[in-house]
């Protein structure tokens, strides 16, 4: 992974002292709210409904073992002993204290960490395919580019005060596990038809109020030139984006009242004036790719024959098959470890597992962990021979679960319990649905299930492409909570069908029960839940939900 | 009022006059609105002059200023509205305008070592009192990326 030379580690020093100054200036009363509040946002710390909540940057969801021990160390003196992984690969702590968090950026600092652009109408962290370097069907890695795009949004001089936030993610497979098409940019890795390499740019997709599919911008860009690109994007989007109306001020609404066409345009025009700067070089690039050099596999003649250990320890097969996922090297596979236990809030994890996940991510995965945007994590190289060993101990700290991509893997934002914004509890409705789904014969059965929960309009949790999303609204001070069908983030993306009337929140759980039966009794065969309903539509499961609510 | 120019604190000894008020000698900022409709007896004044641009002005209607003035004042209404930031980089680097660029109004002090970076070379807080702080806040990176 990428390490810290000496000009990376000052700046972000120079940025903890930059911070210190700045929230001691708003404790002596220096600074006004609005103008600390602008910028303690661009260092992740928000107020929240109990406490301060600051969010961690991991560049594009990649940490080390010592880093994940010094996350376990902030949430054992900083917080209460746990911390919340996002959907932007990011982590959360919910009970900092303003005061201390000068202290906790300089102590993350020492382990090349930051919080640096992680909220504010900036540019945010860049996110990626979890499985980036490893995956069977990837183009290219597309680490080096997250890393450059990485530096040149940091501190970005022009670009730090956008009419809204402004995220990028970087997908170099033909399966899209980055949500590309739903990011103010989407840089897709593409062979064009002289067999070169180059990005797909796309612009103007995003969640929230509006959830809008990316559309393509430039169909081939060369690699040189991706910088000087998104430079001409974003200063088109800075100077041109709404600023009267912060729900209208997010690009996909600039590309849509402007038009695609017309954008392209502009943008062209732009980037024709400064097209030949920034390039990025062989050099550079060479450069960079080095921090990101496969590491030392052994050689495997052959895959590892599981066919014993499956039938003696049948519950080890399950995980095998659902927690795991094939490797590009012979003899591994990357390994995901479940956050999604139940009786547990979806992506919190302890300092005690912390670290026993930095220890395990040295003994079995080269020291590396990744994050994932369904907020689980991922050892992605782990030989096959240890993959029983590590399942064991996975199990004793409760991940192991074995319901990755099944309807109790829940992407839930943090909701009433302690976001602000919240209009409803969607932690205590997944566990609900977990309780309510706690056959796992049943859940491996209908297969294939993303549930994506948003306590609130602002999407975090991205209900609007989950297969099932659910957002809660507020009614007269009631939680309701609006049901969708049909929503994807993969190749196939869509935004999800409204079902019908908001469901009191009593009865939500029997709602998605009521439409999981639909699909498990009028599936063709092998069909999963996302074609089932692109085929019927949702009237099927529309006049069972409202027959029996 | 003080003014932080090339990190030297100097006396400010310009004026705005408002689109109603008598253009007098000396050296004075006038607004975009104001070059266009006086334009053509803007540029026999006596003194220096200089344009005030809002980030909701356009640059595209003061680019025929820029051989006539010395001075771009780029006024801040709202800190958080950053098309200040790329009106900056752009007379700089687009249309090479070697003159002085001034960030004024309600700018943070926080933010002047983003502004220097993108081309303003003068400052001129709305509390005269920050310019000492303004030269120590120029120097919170010594290293950058872009």
């Amino acid at each position: 992974m990428y390490q810290y030379n000496h000009s990376d580690q000052t700046l972000v020093n120079e940025r903890v002292a930059q911070f210190r100054r700045q929230t001691e200036s708003y404790l002596k009363g220096e600074l006004t709210e609005d103008q600390f509040r602008a910028l303690r946002l661009r260092n992740g710390l928000y107020i929240q409904t109990h406490a301060p909540m600051l969010r961690v940057a991991v560049p594009y969801g990649v940490l080390n073992s010592t880093q994940c021990r010094m996350i376990a160390h902030i949430a054992r003196h900083y917080d209460k002993g746990y911390c919340h992984f996002t959907t932007r690969q990011n982590i959360q702590f919910n009970w900092p204290k303003l005061e201390q968090v000068p202290d906790i950026l300089a102590e993350l600092a020492s382990v090349q960490m930051h919080a640096i652009q992680t909220s504010g109408n900036c540019m945010r962290n860049t996110t990626t395919d979890p499985l980036a370097g490893v995956a069977q069907d990837e183009l290219e890695d597309p680490r080096p580019y997250c890393e450059i795009i990485r530096q040149w949004t940091t501190l970005h001089p022009e670009f730090d005060y956008l009419p809204r936030k402004f995220k990028i993610a970087v997908s170099g497979s033909q399966h899209d596990r980055a949500a590309t098409q739903f990011h103010d940019i989407g840089v897709h890795l593409v062979r064009n038809e002289h067999h070169e390499i180059g990005f797909k740019i796309l612009v103007g997709g995003g969640l929230g109020r509006t959830p809008i599919i990316g559309q393509v911008i430039r169909p081939f860009l060369e690699k040189q030139h991706l910088l000087s690109y998104l430079e001409a994007i974003l200063r088109i989007y800075n100077l041109l984006g709404r600023r009267d109306n912060k729900y209208k001020a997010r690009i996909k609404i600039l590309v849509k009242e402007t038009g695609l066409e017309k954008f392209t345009a502009l943008v062209d025009q732009e980037w024709q004036c400064i097209k030949n700067t920034l390039l990025l070089d062989e050099a550079r690039l060479n450069e960079i790719s080095t921090h990101f050099t496969l590491p030392a596999y052994c050689h495997h003649d052959a895959a590892y024959d599981f066919s014993a250990l499956g039938t003696q320890t049948p519950a080890f097969a399950t995980w095998l098959k659902h927690n795991t996922v094939a490797h590009k090297v012979t003899g591994y596979r990357a390994v995901v470890l479940s956050l999604k236990a139940p009786n547990t809030p979806p992506g919190d994890l302890t300092d005690q597992q912390l670290d026993a996940i930095a220890d395990l991510a040295e003994q079995y995965s080269f020291g590396e962990i990744r994050s994932t945007h369904r907020q689980n994590l991922v050892f992605a190289d782990v030989k096959e021979a240890d993959l029983f060993s590590l399942w064991e101990a996975l199990q004793a700290q409760h991940l192991a679960t074995p319901n990755i991509g099944t309807a109790t893997d829940i992407i839930c934002c943090p909701g009433l319990d302690f976001c602000s914004l919240a209009n409803a509890g969607s932690i205590g409705i997944t566990k609900e649905i977990n309780d309510a789904l706690d056959d796992m014969d049943y859940l491996h059965d209908l297969g294939d299930i993303k549930i994506n929960i948003s306590g609130c309009m602002n999407g975090c949790a991205h209900q609007s492409v989950g297969h099932i999303g659910i957002l809660g609204v507020d009614k007269k001070g009631v939680e309701w909570y609006q049901l969708t069908l049909g929503g994807s983030s993969d190749n196939d993306a869509a935004i999800g069908e409204r079902l019908g009337p908001a469901v009191a929140k009593e009865d939500v759980t029997q709602a998605i029960i009521t439409i999981l039966e639909v699909y498990a009794s009028q599936r063709a065969e092998e069909e999963s839940f996302l074609t089932m309903v692109n085929r019927v539509g949702i009237e099927p499961f529309r006049e069972r939900v409202y027959a029996t609510a | 009022m003080q003014l932080l120019k090339n990190n030297e604190i100097i006396e400010n000894t310009w004026q705005y006059l408002a689109i109603d008020q008598v253009i007098t000698n000396g050296d004075i900022l006038i607004s975009a609105q104001r070059w266009q409709q006086e334009k053509t007896s803007l540029t026999t004044h006596t003194g220096q002059l200089g344009i005030r641009l809002l980030a909701s002005d356009q640059l595209a209607d003061i680019v025929d200023a820029l051989p006539h003035v010395a001075v771009i004042d780029l006024y801040i209404t709202d800190f958080t509205d950053g098309r200040s930031f790329s009106q900056a980089w752009l007379l700089r680097h687009r249309y090479q305008f070697k003159g002085e660029i001034r960030a004024s109004g309600d700018y943070l002090s926080d933010q002047v070592c983003y502004l220097a970076r993108v081309g303003v070379n003068a400052f001129q807080p709305n509390n005269g009192c920050n310019v000492k702080k303004e030269i120590n806040y120029l120097n919170d990176f010594s290293v950058h990326y872009q």
